[in-house]
């Protein structure tokens, strides 16, 4: 369907360059911002180029799970609003916006970088949810990247709201941090014929052959991987979009 | 306790401070972004563009459809579950009808204007910041307009008559709310709620109030749009 588009990407790139001028390996600017909603327990703004995103966590008081009653636990949502593209739409939330959410969520939590068990307020009864939002305001392509960081980013940014043992007073913030250890940051890395790219525009979105998102932790080990896309990749192409998603996560992390 | 001094310190007449900008969604055909003290608001038109579903299409003139959220973390209160709600629709409803008089999509058959109005910070007067936004944002966007259109709560708590009640006034037990949209230049009304009890001459000395801070949001509106487009000597 885009086979001009997509033949123009691949030519460029086998000179080492993209249509708006970036290396393959290049992201545009990206800046994060905190504090941005006042009402939220935590939140931050993050820009990649023209793509803009807000995360924001509320926290609420539940009933432990019962496999685990002595751990508090997380939730993460993703909001395609129809603001930020002509290609969101109302209603139910998308695949897309199902499968950014997992995604975001698993490169998280299996970095154990929240310590559950100190969510927990008393064995079986009582814990805290952590609840992290993240709403686009517009999308000029990877969507993956930046929702992820900006759902961390709210997180760091939180802090406990006033609990007396019954009820949560949202108006009297703490100054007590969530128990946050780790920064994972998550990186998609895109295939086109022989060649790999970080930070898509809408156009290069839609004629990948195939991505693989990775969440690299601060020790440069990862700890959560998707492959989409509707081609296979090579064990070796693997490897090489796993060492590219790995070497630019250090650049992301230091907007954190 | 009677409530005779406001909690942010303002006075009965006064606005919180006022923040507007056009253009703030690349993505979109027009936008705005309007802040009215903790109260933010964006806005985000696309269109003029083909309607669907297909029997909502109306040959004789293109349609205005209004969306109005907010977002998850916005409020003060607990987490606001995603998805339409019974405020949120009626919300979206008044809004539209505050919009259309200024509108004219005559030569638009079949088409639709959508507005997508998002919250990411709350503190009451959230539907007329919605508006506030929604009017820069169809401007930005170059629908045929012939106003601006201006919102703005008045009301009353305890015997004070208030512009702009915050949340705390709001939410007062012995309070009463009326936002208020009008076209800027005639004045005429396109939304009115209010809810509360009140007398005929305390209502008078609201929409009076509302009135004349109607001609401040304009300015700051106006001051949007007109940097969004502004030409530099050096461009």
């Amino acid at each position: 369907m885009h086979e001009d588009l997509k033949n123009g990407i691949l030519s460029l790139l086998s000179k080492g360059t993209r249509r708006d001028g970036r290396k393959p390996d290049q992201y545009r600017a990206v800046s994060v911002e905190y504090g941005v909603s006042k009402n939220a327990e935590g939140s931050a703004r993050v820009k990649i180029g023209d793509t803009e995103v807000m995360a924001g966590v509320k926290m609420e008081v539940m009933k432990p799970y019962p496999d685990t009653p002595d751990a508090g636990s997380m939730m993460f949502n993703v909001e395609l609003t129809p603001m930020s593209s002509p290609e969101f739409e109302t209603g139910p939330p998308s695949i897309d916006a199902i499968e950014f959410a997992r995604i975001t969520d698993r490169g998280i939590r299996e970095s154990k970088a929240l310590d559950t068990k100190k969510l927990c307020i008393e064995s079986g009864e009582k814990m805290w949810m952590v609840v992290v939002d993240i709403c686009t305001l517009n999308d000029d392509g990877n969507l993956f990247d930046a929702i992820a960081l900006a759902a961390l980013a709210a997180m760091k940014d939180a802090v406990y709201p006033g609990y007396d043992g019954e009820v949560i007073d949202y108006k009297k913030k703490t100054d007590q941090k969530l128990p946050l250890s780790k920064t994972p940051v998550t990186v998609t890395v895109f295939k086109y014929g022989n060649h790999l790219l970080v930070d898509p525009t809408p156009d290069e979105m839609k004629v990948y052959d195939a991505r693989l998102t990775v969440s690299v932790l601060d020790n440069g080990n990862i700890c959560s991987m998707q492959k989409g896309g509707d081609s296979p990749i090579t064990h070796e192409d693997l490897f090489k979009m796993i060492q590219m998603a790995i070497d630019r996560s250090q650049d992301l992390r230091k907007h954190l | 306790m009677a409530y005779t001094e406001r909690n942010d310190g303002r006075k009965p007449d006064e606005l919180r401070p006022i923040e507007a900008k056009a253009g703030v969604i690349k993505r979109a055909d027009g936008s705005g972004w309007f802040k009215i003290g903790n109260t933010e608001a964006y806005a985000a038109v696309y269109g003029p563009r083909e309607m669907f579903p297909r029997f909502r299409q109306n040959p004789e003139k293109g349609v205005l459809r209004c969306h109005y959220t907010m977002m998850p973390f916005s409020s003060a209160g607990d987490r606001v579950r995603p998805g339409p709600s019974r405020r949120s629709k009626e919300i979206a409803l008044v809004t539209e009808k505050a919009l259309l008089p200024v509108i004219n999509l005559g030569d638009f058959s079949n088409a639709v204007v959508d507005v997508f109005i998002e919250l990411p910070q709350t503190d009451a007067g959230t539907r007329c910041a919605g508006i506030c936004a929604a009017s820069i944002a169809l401007a930005d966007a170059g629908i045929p307009m012939t106003d601006l259109v201006c919102a703005v709560s008045a009301g009353r708590v305890d015997d004070m008559i208030l512009l702009d009640l915050n949340y705390i006034e709001d939410s007062h037990e012995n309070g009463v709310d009326t936002p208020m949209a009008m076209l800027h230049n005639t004045k005429q009304v396109s939304l009115l709620q209010m809810d509360g009890e009140i007398s005929l001459d305390q209502l008078k000395q609201a929409t009076e109030l509302a009135k004349k801070a109607c001609d401040e949001i304009y300015e700051v509106q106006k001051a949007a749009l007109k940097k969004k487009f502004e030409v530099t000597e050096n461009a």
